[in-house]
Formats: structure tokens, C-alpha cells, sequence
């Protein structure tokens, strides 16, 4: 009935399992071969700029593409990066760690969906935050919060010296806020959850509030993971183009070094977004934009791999403990 | 294959079954050893397994049977920390020896677990051929064969046959155990083995396992674990008693539960310890 | 004096509940402000010739049409998904089924850090890999570079979704005298086929609304597809596009747009959850995959 020698058809051989651990292990290690490629090839293509630039292109404050008299300095750009990542961070890490308690404690008819509202945030494209910054939020924002600070405050308080038109480091810190809430907030939640049930109930035991429950016994339990829980949103933060492009005003070179909170700035990203089509290839303008690309790069490496880490061992942590 | 004639065999360490005449030896153990990392799970078992019959493998939990029940068709391939010693023979053939390809004969050695696993996304018809399909045979023809003369022969036809895609997650806990036997037993192997295969059923299913395993000894060489030594006796030829990772004793069923030569094994089917 | 004290710590208690959900509320006010505006701003500009027909010329009292950026975002996310999920697939099976040596962990962790790389820069990569090669903007530059977005969230939820599998199935599958490449794709992919769609379904939706790595690979356009050597437009390059324009009916186009995008996204997140929902609700996956980071190891 059965020819016995079934198994030896096409593909049934040891041969077929060989192949598919290299192909399997490949397709695994494309994503070092894609890092590595990247990298090599950011750096060569930006070797023009490093030449004529040398090192001080990370603290020049020059952009002068006009030919003959090129100069490139990345300093303006890795400021607004950091001014508006900070001002996201400020903004976002209470709100979020708000947001993880609150999903934490509330019942789960309304914790579920306003759980699931603040995931949605993350659904919403850069480029419609940057579409609605530009043309809703940014008037509200002028006329209610900038001109009155401005105003009230421009000439004792340096912040708000400038003149509010909406398109600034400010405005783009705060719509960076809204877009990394979620990402802090869902791993802030997991990393509160993942402190053992023991602590938590030691807390109640002694009578202690909810809140204080969250600050005897969570809060100090996972610190690390609330840490890296921020710092992946500072990575997300570091790496958003569309909506701070839209928003932050465009400024070049030294004067996009903000001075107060309502001055136009310039990001990384959005340099590159701005200019990389119009950038003449005959210049080294391109190469210039390819290196910010590459100190881009490497700070965004920088950053995840410190936020995986503390993450990642945070939750080794929980589960040795658990086991224990 | 050996003709073993009547002999006097002094140990009862060694795997061949006193006052056994004349007959073939389906498979052979020597000297099995096996370790995960340092730890020896499994030490020295030698076991002659007869043709055509049901060695019972008893024991209190957690003493190997299932480590060396796995032995015998090489699933410790799969954990990367176990390691096998010793030879496994099959009609001559060492399981272990470097030049054959374990896959392949696998297919001579059938596997019931403890608790029934049919392929969750699969109906009942493609659980019964996955190992004939899906090793090269397409032929419908064939295949309808199979899926009949294997679930006949697991006395679960009956039960089925009115709508054989239903997915096999829908049966009851009994009536998937004896498709895992169908499934086992669809790709033609020499030997079934089978691990506890009672042990998650009811009383009723268990019954009806249990007349299978009856009906297929006279074809199959059957290696079954078992808790229950009720089920020991109903079902088996032979019985082989181990504890810790030791064989203790391995005779004729009957001989061992009515006369044991072994003091432990003694200890052991009078319930003093489980 | 112990009584003075519970009632400022109640009273402290009380506050602080307050501030969390104060938190809770500031964080969602401004979705809903957007989906309003969405609503209220961009609806007018819906209509057949909108969906269909090309933008043309700027300032002429018509809402400018998104025919193009529709169809390009179709073509850009078919083309992405062609490259990226069987990358994807093929490296989540590496992670579940050969993981556990020290080189697969370390994959595993770039894979989860490149998640989060900016996008701007896989743009240029793609620029400077392919358009710089062959000299003109290409839509493969553009499918490779979303594909590069795709493949690590489709990796991780593809190793998620195998590991649901029980172990139990896989040696049913050996001890049948199976290869292991059989019994992968052919018994525990089809087993995990469920997760492993909702991971690509919401990979596509996060590709669909990205704007950076399209704008030096394929330009945008005011055309529809003219060959894969050519510019093309996406709805998000569109929305920017308009977003420049300081015509009245641009921004309504603008709006319009953009309402249409986030529907689509929104249709796929609500398709995954209603489909995903009815087995086992592995939340922590769902949130992961959504643009937010891969937790666990």
C-alpha cells in the first residue's frame, strides 16, 4: 500500500535542514549586516565634509552652502535636538509615569480604554501632528500661552524674550511631548507591573495608601526601568523628523541657537529633511547633511542601547527574583 | 536476529526476560547511559525488547522511564544539554551510530505523549496523514487508505468518520489521544511507543486505549509507561520495574507482580511507595 | 496625633489620584483635538474626484486631489511588504526556533534598538545605496527603506508569535520523523498565522504614515505611477506638500488627506484588535508592535 522509501523524497533530506538554519540565520543577522552597512557607509560619504571640516564640525555653528565659501558646523542642530528633546522629556516623564499609574490602579472599565486611547497617540503619523501643530495648535498656543508670557515676562526672564510666532523650540518641545507619551507610558507601565506582588502587598499591609504603596514599594523597585522607560522615549524623541520640521521655524546655522524658548531652532533630523533635495551635489553640502546624518546615527544608537539595557535588566531582575 | 533458547539468566539487571523461548527481538538497548550536563538521568540500561508484544515500563515518578522511553527514538536530539550513551538497535541497526540519519528512522519508531498534542490548525483527516503528506505522499487515494485503516485501527473510525475535517481540537481529551495513536501509527512504524498515554483520560477512554494497545500487539512492538500498575498487568507481556535512574528488575508481567525477585520491586508493587 | 496623620495621608492619597488622572487626561485631550480637527477640518474635501484625481495646479479654487498619493501609498507599502516580511518571518524564526546561543541574543537586541532607529537616516542610507547607484530617484529606494522600518517589528512578533506555539507541537511533529523545516513551516506557522498576520498588519499601518525616508527616495510627485524609476507621490509626502502651500483649498486638501491616512491606520489597529481579541489578548505584543519598544528579552 505504502511505498516504505516515502521519506526520501525531495526536500527530506539532512541537507534541507541545513539549508534552512543558514537561511534562518541569515535573515537573523541582516539586521547587523544593515547596521554595519549603514555606518560604513554614512561615514564614507560624508568624507568630503570631514575633510575640509575635520573634527570641530560638531562644534561649529557655520552653514554657508553658497560656493566658495562653504562652511558646515553641526553645533546648532545637535542643540535643538537636545533643547527639544529636553523640553519633551520635562513635559512627557511625569505625564507618562501619570498615565502607567492611572492604568495601574484604575478600574478596568474605564483603565482599558483610556489605556488604549493613549496607545492610539502612537497610530497618529508624524506628519499629521505636524500638520495640525502647524495650523491648530500653534495659534491657540500663540496667542493664549506665548504672547501673554512674553508679554508679561519677555524682559525679566530670558526664556521668553523672544517674539512668539508659534514656530519654535517650545512648541516643537511640546507636540514632541504628546508623541512620546505613549512609548514611556507603556513601558513605564510594564516595568511597575514587573515589581514582585510581595512588595506590593507588604505596602498594603501596613496600611499604606495607594499612593504610598506606589512610593514605598514600586517606585524604588523599579527606578532603573522607569529610567530606561524615559530614556526610550528620548531615543524616540532624538530620531522624530516630520512634526518638529514643521514646527520649529527653520533656522540655520548660528541663529539657530535659541536663546529663549519662542525662538526658531533647527533639529538633525529636520535639517535633513529640509535641505537634502535642494542641497547641490556639486558642492559638499549633501556630504555635510550625510554627516549630521551620522552624528544623528550614532547618538540614536547610543541612546537605545543604554535604554534596552537598563530595560531589559530590569525584567531579568524580576524574573530571578521570582524564581527565587 | 537472535534465537534465544531457553537459558538461565542469574541477574535480572540484564534486560531478557526469564522463560523466553524462541522468539525475535524488535529492539535492543545496551548500555544506555544519559545525562543533562552532569546529571545522569539514565544509567546503564540494557533491555531486550521482544516482537509482537507490551513491555510495560513502571516506576515512581521522576526515576527516567520517560528519559529512556525518549532514548529509543532519539527525541533528546531536540535539548541541546542531553547527551546519549550506548547503543539503540532496531532489526540490527544502531539508532546512534554516526552514519545514519536519525530522521529517517524515526519514522520506524512511533510516539504517543501524555498528553494528547494533535496539530492545533489541522482537521482530523490532515492530523491522521501529517507524517505521510507532509513526508512527500500526495496521493488522495493513498492517503484515504491510511486515514481509514489508521483511525480503524485505533478504534477511533467509528467515532469520526461522518466528518473527518472537523478540526481536531474539537474532540474530547479520549478521542484525541487515540487520533495521536491514529497519526502514530499512519506513517507505518515498527514500534510504538507510548508515554502515560492514559494518564490525562477518563475511565471510560482509558478503557478503550487500552483494548487498542491489545489489538496492535500483534503487529507492533508497544514500550508503554505507566503509573498504573492496574494497566500494568492488563495489558503487558513484560514488565520492567526502575527506580531512580536504575532498571531494577525486567520479567514476564505476571512473574513480576506475583513473584518478584527484587526486594524494592517487591516493596514497590505492594504500594509501599509510588 | 496618629489620627491627624491618616487624614493628611488620605488627603495626600486623594491629591495624588487627582494628578494622575489630571495626567491621564492632558495626555488624551490632544488626540481627540486631532481627530476632531481631522473630522471638522478635512471632510469638506471629501468626494470621488478627490480619491481619484490628480492635484493640479496650485491655486486654482479647487481642493487639489490625492489620486496619486493614494495609489502611491498603496504601490510603496505593496512593494515594502515584499521585502520586509520575509526578512521579518524568516528572522523571527531564527530568533524562536535556533534562539538561545549568545550571537541569536545579540540579535535579538539590535533588532529591538533598530526598531527605534531614526528614519531620516534610513532614508539616506536608501538614498545612498540605491538612488545614488542609479542616478535617479527610484521607488525601490522607497520600498527598501520602509522595508527597513518593517522587518524588525514583523521579526519580533513573527518570534512572539511561534514561541504561543506549545513546545508540545513541535516534538509531535519530530517524533513523526519530520525535518525541522517542515515541521516550522508547515505545522507551527500555520499554527501561529493569526499573530504573525496582526504583526504585519501593524507594521504596514506604521509605514504608511511615514514621511522621512519617502522624501529622498521617491520625491513625491504630481502624477500617478510612471514607472518604478520615476518620482512617486505617498499621502504622507502629500500632507507636507500641502502643509507648505498657503492656499486655503491646500490646507483643506491638506486636512483631507490626512484624515484619510489616519482612517486607514485606524482601520487596521481596530481590524487587528477585534480579530485579535477573541483568542488570547497578549496586549503587551499589540502595544510593542505599535511603534513603542519591544520589552521583553
Amino acid at each position: 500500500m505504502l511505498n516504505r522509501e516515502f521519506g526520501k523524497s525531495r526536500g527530506r533530506g539532512p541537507l534541507a535542514d541545513k539549508i534552512f538554519k543558514i537561511a534562518a540565520t541569515a535573515a537573523g543577522a541582516y539586521v547587523l549586516a544593515v547596521i554595519l552597512v549603514m555606518v560604513l557607509q554614512l561615514g564614507w560619504e560624508s568624507g568630503p565634509l570631514w575633510q575640509q571640516e575635520g573634527i570641530e564640525f560638531i562644534w561649529g555653528t557655520d552653514w554657508n552652502a553658497v560656493e566658495g565659501r562653504e562652511s558646515y558646523g553641526a553645533l546648532p542642530y545637535i542643540i535643538g535636538t537636545l533643547v527639544t528633546s529636553a523640553i519633551a522629556m520635562i513635559i512627557a516623564v511625569p505625564l507618562s509615569i501619570g498615565v502607567a499609574m492611572f492604568v495601574l490602579t484604575a478600574p478596568k472599565r474605564i483603565s482599558e480604554p483610556m489605556g488604549y486611547m493613549v496607545e492610539l497617540i502612537a497610530a497618529v503619523p508624524s506628519v499629521v501632528f505636524g500638520l495640525w501643530g502647524l495650523l491648530v495648535f500653534r495659534m491657540y498656543f500663540k496667542d493664549l500661552i506665548e504672547q501673554p508670557l512674553h508679554d508679561a515676562f519677555g524682559d525679566s526672564i530670558f526664556l521668553f524674550s523672544g517674539n512668539p510666532f508659534g514656530l519654535d523650540i517650545l512648541s516643537a518641545g511640546i507636540i514632541l511631548a504628546i508623541m512620546i507619551i505613549p512609548t514611556i507610558s507603556a513601558i513605564s507601565r510594564e516595568t511597575m507591573l514587573a515589581v514582585p506582588q510581595q512588595q506590593k502587598e507588604a505596602a498594603y499591609m501596613l496600611g499604606s495608601t495607594t499612593w504610598e504603596m506606589f512610593r514605598l514599594a514600586v517606585f524604588p523597585y523599579s527606578k532603573a526601568g522607569l529610567i530606561g522607560a524615559s530614556i526610550m522615549g528620548l531615543g524616540r524623541a532624538v530620531g522624530e523628523t516630520m512634526a518638529v520640521t514643521m514646527i520649529i521655524g527653520n533656522a540655520t546655522g548660528f541663529a539657530a541657537i535659541p536663546h529663549s524658548l519662542f525662538d526658531a531652532g533647527q533639529t538633525m533630523p529636520s535639517i535633513i529633511a529640509n535641505e537634502f533635495i535642494e542641497a547641490s551635489p556639486a558642492s559638499i553640502h549633501v556630504s555635510a547633511l550625510i554627516a549630521v546624518g551620522l552624528v544623528l546615527f550614532l547618538i540614536a544608537m547610543a541612546i537605545n542601547v543604554v535604554a534596552h539595557f537598563l530595560v531589559t535588566r530590569m525584567l531579568k531582575i524580576r524574573e530571578g527574583a521570582v524564581n527565587n | 536476529m537472535t534465537a534465544i533458547t531457553t537459558k538461565k539468566i542469574t541477574s535480572s539487571h540484564i534486560g531478557v526476560p526469564l522463560d523466553f523461548v524462541g522468539s525475535k527481538y524488535k529492539m535492543i538497548t545496551e548500555n544506555v547511559n544519559v545525562y543533562y550536563g552532569n546529571y545522569l538521568a539514565v544509567k546503564n540500561i540494557s533491555i531486550k525488547f521482544p516482537e509482537k508484544s507490551v513491555t510495560a515500563l513502571i516506576g515512581p515518578s521522576g526515576c527516567g522511564k520517560t528519559t529512556f522511553l525518549r532514548c529509543l527514538n532519539r527525541m533528546h536530539d531536540m535539548t541541546k544539554s542531553a547527551r546519549v550513551e550506548g547503543k539503540v538497535m532496531i532489526d540490527d541497526i544502531d539508532l546512534y551510530d554516526k552514519s545514519i540519519d536519525p530522521i529517517y528512522h524515526r519514522r520506524k519508531v512511533g510516539m504517543v505523549f501524555q498528553k494528547p498534542n494533535p496539530f492545533p490548525t489541522m482537521s482530523i483527516y490532515d492530523n491522521v496523514v501529517a507524517g505521510v503528506r507532509l513526508n512527500g505522499v500526495h496521493d488522495k487515494k493513498i492517503l484515504d487508505e491510511i486515514v481509514e485503516d489508521s483511525l480503524k485501527m485505533a478504534y477511533l473510525w467509528n467515532e469520526v468518520n461522518d466528518d473527518l475535517k472537523k478540526p481536531a481540537i474539537e474532540l474530547s481529551g479520549g478521542q484525541q489521544q487515540r487520533l495521536c495513536i491514529a497519526r502514530a501509527l499512519a506513517i507505518q512504524p515498527e514500534v510504538l511507543l507510548m508515554d502515560e498515554p492514559a494518564s490525562a483520560l477518563d475511565p471510560i477512554a482509558t478503557q478503550k486505549i487500552e483494548e487498542t494497545i491489545t489489538e496492535l500487539k500483534k503487529d507492533y512492538c508497544i514500550i508503554i509507561i505507566t503509573h498504573n500498575m492496574q494497566q500494568a498487568v492488563r495489558v503487558s507481556d513484560y514488565t520492567g520495574f526502575m527506580y531512580l535512574v536504575d532498571l531494577i528488575e525486567f520479567r514476564e508481567t505476571r512473574k513480576l507482580f506475583t513473584d518478584p525477585k527484587n526486594e524494592l520491586t517487591a516493596k514497590y508493587v505492594q504500594g509501599h511507595f509510588g | 496625633m496618629f489620627k491627624a496623620n491618616v487624614k493628611n495621608r488620605l488627603l495626600v492619597d486623594k491629591i495624588m489620584t487627582g494628578v494622575v488622572i489630571a495626567c491621564t487626561l492632558v495626555a488624551i485631550i490632544p488626540l481627540l483635538w486631532i481627530l476632531g480637527t481631522l473630522v471638522y477640518g478635512g471632510a469638506g474635501a471629501l468626494s470621488w474626484e478627490f480619491f481619484t484625481e490628480e492635484p493640479g495646479a496650485v491655486g486654482s479654487g479647487v481642493p487639489p486631489a490625492i489620486g496619486p498619493a493614494i495609489q502611491g501609498t498603496m504601490i510603496i507599502i505593496g512593494l515594502s511588504s515584499l521585502i520586509g516580511v520575509p526578512i521579518g518571518v524568516m528572522s523571527g524564526i531564527y530568533l524562536a526556533e535556533f534562539g538561545g546561543s549568545w550571537f541569536s541574543k545579540q540579535i535579538r537586541f539590535f533588532t529591538d534598538v533598530f526598531m527605534e532607529f531614526p528614519s531620516i537616516v534610513l532614508g539616506v542610507f536608501a538614498f545612498l545605496a540605491i538612488v545614488l547607484i542609479v542616478g535617479h530617484f527610484s521607488i525601490w529606494a522607497g520600498a527598501f527603506a520602509l522595508s527597513l522600518i518593517m522587518f524588525p517589528i514583523v521579526a519580533r512578533a513573527t518570534e512572539e508569535a511561534l514561541k504561543m506555539v506549545p513546545y508540545s507541537v513541535r516534538e509531535a511533529g519530530t517524533a513523526l520523523g519530520l525535518r525541522k523545516w517542515i515541521v516550522t513551516l508547515h505545522i507551527i506557522i500555520p499554527a501561529a498565522k493569526k499573530a504573525i498576520l496582526t504583526g504585519i498588519l501593524l507594521s504596514v499601518s506604521r509605514i504608511s504614515g511615514e514621511t522621512a525616508p519617502l522624501i529622498m527616495t521617491v520625491l513625491g510627485s504630481s502624477q500617478f505611477f510612471g514607472g518604478f524609476d520615476s518620482p512617486m507621490d505617498a499621502l504622507p509626502l502629500r500632507i507636507w506638500r500641502f502643509s507648505l502651500q498657503p492656499y486655503d483649498e491646500a490646507r483643506l486638501s491638506g486636512w483631507g488627506a490626512a484624515l484619510v491616512l489616519v482612517l486607514i491606520i485606524l482601520a487596521i489597529h481596530i481590524a487587528v484588535r477585534y480579530w485579535f481579541s477573541r483568542k488570547n489578548t497578549d496586549k503587551g505584543l499589540i502595544s510593542r508592535i505599535m511603534g513603542q519598544r519591544n520589552v521583553k528579552n
